[in-house]
């Protein structure tokens, strides 16, 4: 995507717009003609979730603010006012609630696709990088909209998560001190909270438009890793691309709809269903389950300060994933051993989050500095080593013939798509 | 569908399935779209705070005017004496600016008692109780009279004071809603 697009539009007033803001000739070649390939797999529509989620929080978010009051005397029974009275109040929340679990459902899956296809790996290093300041946005905005409801998991959930700052030497204290605007988690603390929840989803927005664009320059990735070679390997967006981002979206909202509609408590604490109270930590503090992976590296290691660091460095670790990945091949298809570790790296996450939602005990500490062990090594040991030694599979010649089989039968319906693209096949 | 060749003016299954789907899609974006339209409407504790409110008429003396808010909007009540109850029946109806007799704006047996909105037609102040050319009410910010049954009279207001929806539950006291 480089230089104007060729579209022309049909009407005079649309030409006399067009020369003046081509915004329509952007959208045109962005997401109308834009080639992909014709071999991605649903993995590929998470993108396009996201992006809707997005939409989907903001919008639900910014009608819940109309309701909710940013007051501690007054924040959690706003949200029960919304629950109780507010028209479609309950809706809007448990859509609003519930979205946010969705949102990192997606981005968990997203983020497993980029890592086991290559996406990470020259040409597209920025836009990764992007993907994770996105993620690092997310999980700013998910924290500050847990402690707005103010319940008891709330409240300790911001002391616990703003008095990990005062690990910080020489700084700390003072960072903690302004985030709290005060001695401890209070008014002006729920208040900016409240003002930062607001904003971040918006600077989110803008990063994503970032990542986007960034992706358009070499344009997506796919399943055989391999670049596109020909117009045969790629389809249009619209139609091919447009729908089956529009069919996968219907099936994440049926899946968002069974949480929302019938179980829309189930990935909450109940805990939170209580007012916060200063006085009373509840037995068992967890954060929400998306942060549970994180949250179990953090207490694995027994020093505070260290502690602190290997939380933050696990997410910082990503953004040298291009650089620690050594091997030529792309996709993990094609790379047996590879794939190995991989799946025991999503296993090894998954099973961090169970750590991270039980209690610090016993043999828990243990399995959590074993599974945090492996997780640093997967980035720092196997990924550098393993593109070394691996031996990798044959790749195919082209995109084109990964899908469509051998080279006749591919350019005979490669050439009745190009040349009757309405018709049945 | 033995042909399969078909002309430009016959229907395919193509055809079908795009409108069928835009008329999905188009029901489910409207079915989307009404709750967030909805939840601006007033929710339940504002409409049943707006609920009907009694008033005593007790210590309200004759010729006292008593201010109250119902659903946030001000709210005059005045106890009429005889003079003001006859220079608001003996008005040339036809020459108001808004014409409305005195015998609508009261209730039957009850025309001592006048019950009106206290905000100004023209731009919404507050007028000022037994003021202005006729004793009524005098609105201070752009010189808009009123006469005793809060019928506009001079100055730029366009409608008379209106009445809220009232009942008499007894003698003494009314509900207002």
């Amino acid at each position: 995507m480089s230089g104007h697009s060729t579209y022309v539009p049909k009407s005079a007033i649309g030409r006399w717009f067009e020369s003046r803001l081509p915004i329509m000739g952007l959208i045109h070649s962005s997401f109308v003609v834009f080639p992909n390939p014709r071999n991605l797999n649903y993995y590929w529509t998470f993108g396009g979730i996201l992006a809707f989620m997005l939409v989907s929080q903001i919008l639900t978010g910014v009608v819940l603010a109309m309701h909710y009051v940013a007051n501690v005397d007054l924040a959690f029974n706003s949200v029960e006012h919304i629950m109780r009275d507010v028209n479609y109040g309950w809706m809007l929340r448990y859509l609003h609630a519930n979205g946010a679990s969705m949102f990192f459902v997606a981005v968990y899956v997203h983020i497993a696709r980029g890592l086991y296809y290559g996406s990470y790996k020259e040409p597209r290093e920025v836009l990764w990088i992007l993907g994770v300041i996105i993620f690092l946005l997310m999980m700013a905005t998910a924290f500050m909209g847990y402690v707005l409801p103010w319940g008891q998991m709330s409240f300790w959930g911001a002391t616990v998560i703003t008095n990990l700052f005062s690990a910080l030497p020489v700084v700390g204290e003072t960072i903690v001190t302004y985030l709290w605007g005060g001695f401890s988690v209070g008014n002006p603390t729920l208040n900016r909270f409240f003002s930062l929840h607001f904003l971040l989803p918006f600077m989110i927005a803008g990063v994503v438009v970032l990542h986007v664009w960034a992706l358009h320059v070499p344009g997506s990735n796919n399943p055989a890793g391999i670049e596109k070679k020909t117009d045969k390997d790629t389809l249009p967006f619209h139609p091919y691309f447009t729908i089956k981002d529009a069919f996968a979206v219907v099936c994440f909202l049926i899946f968002f709809s069974w949480f929302a509609f019938y179980i829309p408590n189930y990935l909450g604490h109940a805990d939170n269903y209580i007012e916060a109270n200063a006085a009373v930590t509840p037995a068992h503090i967890v954060p929400e389950w998306y942060f549970l992976p994180f949250y179990a590296i953090l207490r694995a290691v027994p020093d505070k300060l260290l502690g602190v660091l290997a939380m933050f460095g696990s997410i910082a670790i990503l953004v040298f994933l291009p650089w620690l990945d050594s091997s030529k091949v792309r996709s993990g298809s094609y790379r047996p051993a590879f794939q190995v570790f991989f799946w025991v790296f999503i296993a090894n996450a998954i099973v961090l989050g169970w750590l991270g939602g039980k209690p610090p005990e016993g043999l828990y500490v243990h399995a959590s500095r074993l599974c945090t062990l492996y997780y640093f090594a997967y980035f720092i040991v196997v990924l550098p080593l393993l593109g070394k030694f691996e031996r990798t599979r044959p790749l195919p010649a082209s995109i084109a013939e990964a899908v469509l089989g051998t080279s006749g039968s591919a350019s005979a319906m490669a050439g009745s798509v190009a040349a009757s693209p309405n018709t049945k096949g | 569908m033995t042909d399969v060749a078909t002309t430009a003016t016959e229907h395919t299954r193509r055809d079908f399935l795009f409108i069928a789907t835009g008329a999905a899609g188009a029901v489910a974006a409207a079915s989307a779209i009404w709750p967030f339209v909805s939840q601006m409407a007033p929710d339940a504790d504002t409409i049943a705070a707006g609920a009907p409110v009694d008033f005593d008429l007790t210590p309200v003396a004759e010729g006292q005017i008593v201010k109250l808010f119902w659903r946030g909007k001000l709210i005059f009540v005045r106890h009429r004496t005889k003079t003001e109850i006859k220079s608001a029946v003996e008005t040339d109806v036809a020459s108001l600016r808004d014409p409305e007799a005195d015998s609508v704006r009261v209730k039957a047996g009850k025309s001592q008692w006048l019950v009106v909105y206290g905000n100004c037609t023209h731009l919404g102040c507050v007028p000022l109780g037994n003021d202005g050319a006729f004793n009524g009410w005098l609105c201070p910010c752009h010189g808009s009279i009123f006469d005793t049954s809060g019928r506009i009279r001079q100055g730029p207001a366009p409608t008379n004071l209106p009445v809220p929806p009232y009942e008499f539950v007894s003698d003494q006291k009314i509900r207002i809603g």
